[in-house]
């Protein structure tokens, strides 16, 4: 029997880009106030299994044809990166640096090295997530 | 003023959720309890914004926002288990 999901499917459309906003904000907003690379990246990964519960497998793979487990990869590869970048100015590893910067439109920004480190924590958050849940949350 | 107010109104919002909890410990079918749950997840947000209100800080602002998201990505899992027996499908048009 086919059921017909077209309230879910439409409030999904709508909400599926707030969610995303929000966690980018929770992302961008973590130095100073709550937020971060952890929570950004599993609410991120709620989007994507709001997505997975609305429509199905193979939908989802045809809009965002992504391996997470290159995701995930490429997360560590940041924060590794990150931290041995720190060896190329005679510090210690994983010594953060920051600077202020004049950007075009946002004026006088801190621009900071843990922010990269943040992003390796995000893209491993969501890889893992999606694996999981992709693997084992999948009927028959 | 404003303080005893608040305090009254985290009262009155906790025992709703006693009697929802009534709900979940007691609903005679699944759908009884999944509708309960979800109420539980609003109250739980009110909750959150009075008592960032009481401690006078805005540090949970995001807290409220993912509750609520979190609730209803919970809630349509809980009724599509409930309604097709499989909460993520691989191919739904076949």
């Amino acid at each position: 029997m086919k059921t017909n999901d077209v309230i879910l499917q439409t409030v999904t459309k709508v909400t599926v880009f707030i969610i995303i906003l929000f966690s980018l904000r929770l992302f961008f907003s973590g130095h100073y106030t709550p937020g971060g690379g952890f929570i950004g990246g599993l609410m991120t990964a709620g989007a994507l299994v709001l997505l997975l519960l609305a429509f199905d497998l193979k939908t989802v793979a045809n809009i965002l044809p992504i391996d997470y487990k290159i995701v995930t990869a490429i997360g560590l590869l940041f924060a590794i990166g990150t931290a041995a970048g720190a060896l190329l100015f005679n510090v210690p590893f994983l010594t953060h640096a920051f600077d202020y910067f004049t950007l075009p439109i946002l004026g006088k920004t801190s621009l900071h090295t843990a922010v990269l480190f943040d992003t390796g924590v995000y893209l491993v958050v969501v890889g893992v997530t999606m694996t999981i849940i992709q693997t084992i949350g999948v009927s028959d | 003023m404003l303080e005893i107010i608040i305090r009254i109104t985290l009262i009155c919002v906790s025992l709703s959720m006693l009697g929802l909890i009534y709900r979940v410990i007691k609903g005679p079918t699944t759908p009884d309890r999944v509708v309960a749950l979800d109420a539980l997840g609003v109250n739980l947000i009110a909750i959150v914004a009075l008592v960032s209100m009481l401690i006078d800080s805005d540090a949970f602002l995001e807290v409220i926002l993912l509750l609520g998201i979190l609730a209803f990505i919970g809630t349509v899992s809980f009724s599509k288990f409930l309604e097709k027996g499989a909460i993520i499908e691989r191919d739904r048009n076949r």
